[in-house]
């Protein structure tokens, strides 16, 4: 008998107890939840409150050191290739073009430096493969690979996930490749006759 | 007790501020000689219902599910997502009828058209206003209480009809869950018809108006009134299927229980038969407990703030307030609860609600006898 009337106080108190929290909650509904980090003395302190994030309109922002979507900056890029060949998902396509020797100074220097001796026409990322792995920024010579803090890039068209970064339109492209394929024949052809030549002076 | 105080200081309509006035004078007239009034007076429960459940009803109840879970609830359509039951009422208008192959089409049509009707019976006899009851019965009460239990035919109706486990299932839990709740729940109402001596709506209301507000109500009757009162809140709670009694719906083993199979308009119906229900039994505690359309202000001393407040369109504004106050505490304890297993259930209902009602009963007769 005593444990029936155990059970219903039991009941009754945990009932009151409980209907006291969400009242609570339900009239702290009237402020947001703080937003103290972690390492904040009140973190556990702002129990109460809205916690929902109204999202596109309200973000919490992510760290500046966050590793969310590549980015290539193609300027800094000598095209060697290092990031397609690392890359356990092939999600980098690159094409490059060998620099005419007249032509280096149009292509210019990494910001360290470097002579940069390819055109990179094409360096495709396909973010809806990359999994952020970073392998391919850590073996980046230039450092030109890195993942940015931007963490949403959702696109309604699944094409539209695929980065451009090349730095050639298609005409200077083919412009390019046609100087290089003038040049290598002009080369070839150099070559053949000092062949030529330097079979003449033995035959001589 | 004072009889038949009806205050003078409310807005004068047409119709007078008497008695019973407002529905009278509703009752008597005709067009073309077609009873058109009594048609306004079935219509004005039936346009509240559905107002309140459109507002208060889904919008407030998500609003404030959401602020007790520290959510936002509704915010996309209209400021604060005041608009998101229109734009669901679009969607659930637009949706198909679906009727399952297999279903019995009789019953499963019938279903929530008997549950709704169920519901909307007993807003005959709830009187909103000193001056408006849809049927001023002399055994108001009793037909309140008695009415309700069509719901279940409606509910066993839908559930059978679904051809469906979940939905039998919960037809066959609600039907059990109702059928054991309506005893304790009668025997809490029968300690208020004894202490009003009457099972008339607005004489249990007139009973409980008088100059001191509060003090008037039957929960301060005697002092054994808040047990049946809060028993009777609880057993209401299982009548109409709401948290932490919602073991027939049980959307977690359940699905959606007894309505899993219905969609669009007729889901409406269910939807609004709960959410008439809901008011229908806050609107009863309220009258029999709480003094219904009497105001709760006390007259201090010049300061006749009873008498200010009492009237036909304050008495409305106080029952539909006290119902509100009632659907907010169910709604409260929906969000606090966890449901209750089909054990436990009844063994609240048997082993707990149904001796203390008697107790509660046994010890209201032994006050109403020898009261000082």
């Amino acid at each position: 008998m005593s444990e029936y009337f155990g059970n219903i106080k039991t009941g009754a108190v945990t009932i009151a107890t409980g209907m006291g929290i969400t009242l609570k909650h339900f009239f702290n509904a009237i402020h947001r939840k703080g937003d103290a980090g972690v390492d904040d003395v009140d973190y556990f302190r702002q129990v109460d409150g809205l916690c929902t994030l109204q999202y596109p309109r309200e973000v919490i922002p992510t760290p500046a050191n966050a590793r969310y979507r590549l980015y290539n900056n193609i300027d800094d890029c000598i095209g060697c290739g290092q990031c397609v060949r690392a890359c356990p998902i092939s999600c980098i396509e690159m094409e490059t073009i060998k620099v005419a020797p007249d032509d280096m100074a149009a292509c210019g220097k990494t910001s360290d430096g470097q002579q940069k001796k390819f055109w990179v026409p094409v360096f495709d990322i396909d973010v809806a493969k990359c999994m952020t792995c970073g392998i391919c920024t850590t073996v980046c010579p230039t450092e030109c690979l890195y993942h940015t803090p931007v963490a949403d890039f959702s696109e309604f068209d699944r094409s539209n996930m695929l980065y451009h970064f090349g730095n050639l339109t298609r005409l200077e492209t083919e412009a390019k490749r046609q100087k290089l394929a003038e040049i290598q024949t002009k080369a070839l052809a150099e070559k053949e006759k000092k062949a030529a030549e330097a079979r003449l002076e033995k035959k001589d | 007790m004072s009889t038949m105080v009806i205050s003078q200081f409310s807005i004068p309509f047409l119709m007078g501020n008497s008695l019973n006035a407002w529905s009278d004078a509703l009752a008597g007239f005709y067009l073309f000689g077609l009873p058109l009034g009594l048609v306004i007076i079935a219509a004005i429960p039936l346009v509240f219902i559905a107002l309140y459940s459109l507002t208060y009803g889904v919008y407030g109840e998500r609003k404030i599910s959401a602020f007790m879970q520290d959510r936002l609830g509704p915010m996309e359509v209209g400021k604060w997502g005041i608009l998101q039951t229109i734009a669901d009422i679009l969607k659930l208008l637009q949706k198909e009828d679906i009727v399952p192959a297999s279903a019995d089409k009789f019953l499963f049509v019938v279903g929530p058209g008997i549950l709704f009707v169920g519901s909307f019976l007993a807003f005959a006899v709830l009187p909103f206003s000193p001056a408006f009851i849809g049927a001023s019965l002399n055994v108001g009460l009793f037909f309140a209480i008695g009415i309700v239990a069509i719901e279940v035919v409606g509910i066993l109706a839908a559930g059978w009809g679904s051809n469906n486990k979940w939905s039998l299932y919960g037809a066959v839990r609600s039907v059990a869950q109702i059928v054991s709740y309506e005893i304790p729940a009668a025997i809490a109402l029968l300690c208020g018809a004894m202490m009003a001596g009457t099972l008339d709506m607005q004489k249990i209301n007139i009973l409980q108006s008088g100059s001191y507000g509060f003090a008037h109500f039957f929960l301060f009757h005697s002092p054994i009134a808040w047990l049946p009162f809060l028993i009777y809140f609880i057993a209401s709670l299982a009548e109409v299927n709401r948290a932490p009694f919602d073991i027939p719906e049980a959307e977690s083993e359940l699905v959606a229980g007894y309505f899993t199979e219905y969609s669009g308009m007729k889901f409406a119906v269910i939807f609004l038969a709960e959410y008439g229900s809901m008011f229908m039994v806050s609107a009863i505690i309220s009258i029999v407990f709480l003094g219904g359309w009497n105001s709760p202000l006390p007259n201090i001393g010049s300061v006749a703030l009873n008498d200010w407040t009492n009237g036909p369109v304050w008495g409305a504004f106080w029952i539909i307030t006290k119902g509100f106050f009632f659907i907010f505490v169910q709604m409260w304890l929906r969000w606090t609860l966890p449901r209750l297993r089909v054990d436990q259930l009844m063994y609240l209902c048997w082993k707990v609600l149904t001796p203390f009602a008697f107790i509660s009963f046994v010890l209201t007769a032994v006050w109403e006898i020898y009261r000082p």
